[in-house]
């Protein structure tokens, strides 16, 4: 067997993060090799630069392909020389039928003119090596999540595809979509095509990886090979979590009161995929002065669940009860939710948190405008009063609290979104990775606010997909894996490779 | 225009406060040049006062819309339908009165209500639907143009009792004592003067000043940066002896036009509610940024169907205003005067995405447009070369607002 791919000692910066550090990867040719690692460990990146996403030139290292050092300016040099990625996020046109998608950019015409039965005939063949019966003019939008992402595979199978990458090929199928795509991975395999996976469910990689390689913190970790019997669950997971406590996390003084807020009995299903049910039967409890959170990979529901709650930001068919001191709450409505004492404080702060072409005043106050008015005309003084108390409490570093919020950094962003949510007075924060893209300087700061919080008795529900950090900061975490708690760890009982485990042992 | 803009926070120099507030003293500036270009070219005529009193009625009814299609298009929108809801209001104000003979009183009552109606509708499609405003606006410009037509039978139809025309055409009567006009009129030598409208051009001036005074005040207290105070007294002085001026070449005419009051203490509404009350600054957050405003607990959906509502009773209130200024209802009226409205208030400095935008900023947009019309008019300059030169000046304003904002950032 002979080496396809070599990728030697690949580092790759970003402004203040090495995202890779000398990485080294090996491929076989005609084998099904897995990429293991926890959120932000560094697939994705190492993934786009070997597809030429991050050109040549933009890191340090080689790549040998197929026996010769290779240069990708982008990602139209790598896929001239076979190399193609399907990315997690399906990259299909919905509104176009499977045959136009298939040939899309690469259109099976002459001198413009698109020859529609010679594209109809080859797409009908490659959806047979794929295993699908639609009809080539069947539009890809009323396809399932699954037979779509079959049809990006036939996509790539259309190219002459010798090394087929697959970023998380299964996170959004079913139990009986994912097998039928892992079967076609190992006929793929017999035809030759050599396929990278990446995934974070250990048993499908044990099934069809035939080597598996760990990535840690933009390094690799190491490297199992299935003939040798190498590849085990435990073993994977032992190297995807093995870091030190790196991460330093202010003290605080656990104390647990009464019960603030419990969820019971939460169902949701997929706003638009309506059979889809993304919150499976949730019951959660959240104790005064306590820090609960929620442990779980990209796609669990975490999200989900938090903007589900908070006034029904998502989902439809929403069922289950929500009180909060003990009396039922309506929170029915995002004000509905405030007035009962809920703050949500959103992953994505960009383009749900902030108004970015407003002061640092104006976010600040922008959900209790009540609270800086009279009989509904604002009260600038007081504004102002709020936004500097806010400033100075939270140490926004910022020369002037009517700065537009989008010329700061993201963890004085982070504290602006942080401060209007003080601001509204809330019992119970959910706080959807309030860390993520900051620096570590800005994260122990947004750490002794949630302690700050805890010790005046509010509940704080925190998510986050960095372990340490639940390990550090929660009393008590829940786990989360498609929809629903698969567990519930004490701080005591907490570890990174019980949570790990719980996740991938359904 | 600028005593509240306090985001630049780069340099502190006058030549980087210029930079940084290019936009509002552009558009003074402009208004200003223009003015000044005109009454030159015209050989006084622009400033006579007659021709003031024309050029505020000729754009009391745009004035009137560009303040509610600033909300919709700060909130994110746009509403193409207009034009035609004006004419068709002002087809059923004249369908009420010369066919029903209807009271005033009632015919106005009626007509506003129909125009919140109407708003109401197409922003129900708009807030709870999600269809986007290009299309429901369109289908009812559409709808609206054909529904006037139908009213009057393809005629133009009037005329207009004394009390509905009074709308446009009436003057608010001086209430000062006649021999206080007569001294004045001997002191400025004019033939006669209206001290109403001369005390309502000094009160203004003098309010001016003392709220731009007040708010620099506040400012500095609050530790804002304010503006350089040469540009300061600049702008204020500017702005009240120009009000000072048009409130005395109206005295010297017929004083204060019943249209100005209208439109003037709307304005002050207006520009109260956008920029002090709470609903308002709603409004600028969800053109902002509808998910985080939503998440934020603004009630999004009401607040956009609120926006056309408004903007309907507006429409309305600019037909009447229209139709009592003709005389008549016509098939053809407010046809593509959506168009002027829209212009108005991206000239004034609103950005096309939402969330940016002020009730000032529109109403001098309107003005400059209004000034560009009626001087080309004067000069006899055909109505081709006017429609070139009025899209040219509004491609402008919107170069100049994206190549700012790129300097900026």
């Amino acid at each position: 067997m002979k080496t396809l791919l070599e990728m030697r000692a690949i580092t790759k910066e970003f402004p203040g993060v090495k995202a890779l550090d000398t990485v080294n990867l090996a491929v076989q040719e005609g084998e099904i090799h897995a990429i293991c690692g926890e959120n932000g460990a560094g697939k994705s990146t190492l993934m786009k630069v070997l597809s030429g996403v991050y050109p040549t030139g933009t890191y340090d290292g080689e790549i040998h392909y197929d026996g010769a050092l290779a240069e990708f300016a982008d990602i139209s040099d790598s896929e001239a020389r076979g190399i193609i990625i399907i990315h997690q996020e399906l990259a299909l046109v919905p509104l176009l039928s499977i045959a136009e998608n298939l040939f899309l950019g690469n259109e099976c015409s002459r001198s413009g003119i698109i020859d529609w039965r010679d594209t109809n005939q080859r797409t009908e063949a490659l959806l047979r090596k794929v295993g699908l019966t639609e009809p080539p003019s069947a539009i890809v939008d009323k396809l399932g999540v699954g037979k779509q992402q079959l049809v990006e595979i036939a996509k790539a199978l259309s190219k002459e595809v010798r090394l087929l990458i697959l970023d998380e090929p299964t996170a959004a199928l079913s139990e009986s979509d994912s097998q039928a795509l892992l079967d076609l991975m190992l006929e793929l395999k017999q035809q030759g095509v050599t396929q990278i996976i990446i995934s974070h469910k250990l048993n499908e990689v044990r099934r069809v990886a035939d080597t598996v390689t760990v990535i840690r913190d933009g390094t690799t970790v190491s490297t199992m090979n299935a003939a040798k019997g190498e590849i085990t669950e435990d073993g994977i997971v032992r190297d995807m979590v093995g870091r030190d406590m790196a991460d330093r996390y202010p003290e605080r003084a656990r104390r647990a009161g009464e019960i603030l807020m419990e969820v019971k009995g939460w169902n949701v299903w997929h706003p638009i995929h309506a059979e889809r049910q993304m919150i499976k039967d949730v019951n959660m409890t959240v104790r005064a002065g306590e820090v609960v959170g929620i442990a779980g990979l990209m796609g669990a529901g975490r999200t989900e669940l938090a903007m589900s709650i908070f006034g029904r930001s998502y989902g439809r068919n929403i069922s289950g009860s929500l009180e909060m001191n003990g009396a039922p709450a309506n929170v029915d409505s995002v004000s509905g939710a405030i007035e009962a004492g809920l703050a949500y404080v959103t992953e994505d702060r960009k383009s749900l948190g902030l108004v970015l072409d407003e002061t640092i005043q104006r976010n600040i106050t922008l959900a209790n405008l009540p609270e800086v008015s009279r009989k509904t005309i604002l009260n600038e003084a007081r504004e102002t009063q709020v936004a500097e108390k806010y400033r100075a409490a939270l140490n926004i570093r910022t020369p002037s609290v009517f700065q537009k919020v989008m010329n700061l950094s993201g963890g004085n962003q982070q504290k602006v979104v942080l401060s209007k949510w003080l601001f509204a007075g809330p019992e119970v924060l959910i706080l959807d990775e309030p860390t993520r893209g900051i620096d570590v300087g800005a994260k122990f700061e947004i750490y002794g606010i949630i302690n700050e919080l805890s010790a005046q008795g509010k509940g704080v529900v925190m998510i986050s997909s960095e372990m340490p950090e639940l390990l550090g900061m929660c009393d008590r975490i829940y786990v989360m894996n498609e929809g629903a708690f698969v567990g519930e760890l004490t701080a005591e009982e907490a570890s990174q490779e019980r949570i790990m485990s719980l996740i991938v042992t359904e | 225009m600028t005593d509240r803009n306090a985001e630049a926070a780069n340099g502190s120099g006058i030549g980087a406060y210029l930079m940084g507030h290019m936009r509002e003293y552009g558009l003074l500036f402009a208004l200003i040049a223009i003015m000044f270009f005109f009454q030159i070219v015209t050989n006084g005529t622009l400033l006579k006062p007659v021709n003031v009193t024309n050029l505020l009625l000729q754009n009391s009814y745009i004035i009137i819309m560009a303040l509610g299609m600033l909300i919709v298009i700060v909130a994110g929108h746009i509403d193409l339908s207009v034009g035609s809801v004006m004419g068709f209001v002002g087809a059923l104000a004249a369908v009420m009165i010369v066919e029903w003979d209807m009271s005033t009183g009632v015919t106005i009552a009626t007509c506003l209500l129909a125009g919140g109606l109407i708003g109401a509708a197409q922003g129900y499609w708009i807030a709870y639907w999600k269809i986007p405003s290009f299309i429901v606006t369109l289908a009812a410009m559409l709808v609206f143009r054909g529904l006037s037509l139908w009213l009057l039978e393809g005629q133009s139809l009037g005329p207009f009792p004394r009390e509905f025309q009074m709308i446009s055409n009436g003057f608010v009567p001086d209430i000062f004592p006649a021999g206080l006009a007569i001294g004045l009129a001997d002191l400025f030598g004019e033939k006669r003067i209206n001290v109403l409208s001369l005390a309502t051009g000094l009160t203004a001036a003098c309010l001016i000043t003392y709220m731009g005074l007040k708010s620099r005040a506040q400012n500095r207290a609050f530790g804002m940066d304010v503006e350089p105070a040469a540009f300061f007294y600049a702008r204020i002085g500017i702005t009240s002896l120009a009000l000072i001026f048009i409130f005395y070449k109206l005295s010297t005419f017929r004083g204060l036009p019943n249209v100005l009051l209208t439109m003037g203490v709307l304005t002050i509404i207006y520009a109260f509610f956008t920029e002090r009350t709470v609903t308002g600054r709603r409004i600028y957050a969800l053109g902002g940024n509808e998910k985080a405003a939503k998440l934020s607990g603004v009630k999004t959906e009401r607040l956009t169907f609120l926006a056309f509502a408004n903007m309907g009773v507006l429409a309305a209130a600019a037909g009447l205003v229209f139709a009592a200024r003709l005389n008549s209802a016509t098939p053809k009226a407010g046809f593509a005067l959506e168009l002027d409205v829209i212009a108005a208030v991206f000239i004034g400095g609103a950005s096309m995405s939402g969330g940016v935008g002020r009730i000032v900023g529109a109403v001098v947009g309107a003005f400059l447009m209004g000034v560009l019309n009626n001087g080309m008019s004067i000069l006899g300059i055909g109505i081709d070369y006017q429609q070139v030169i009025k899209g040219l000046v509004l491609l402008a304003a919107v170069i100049f607002d994206v190549y700012n904002k790129s300097k900026q950032s």
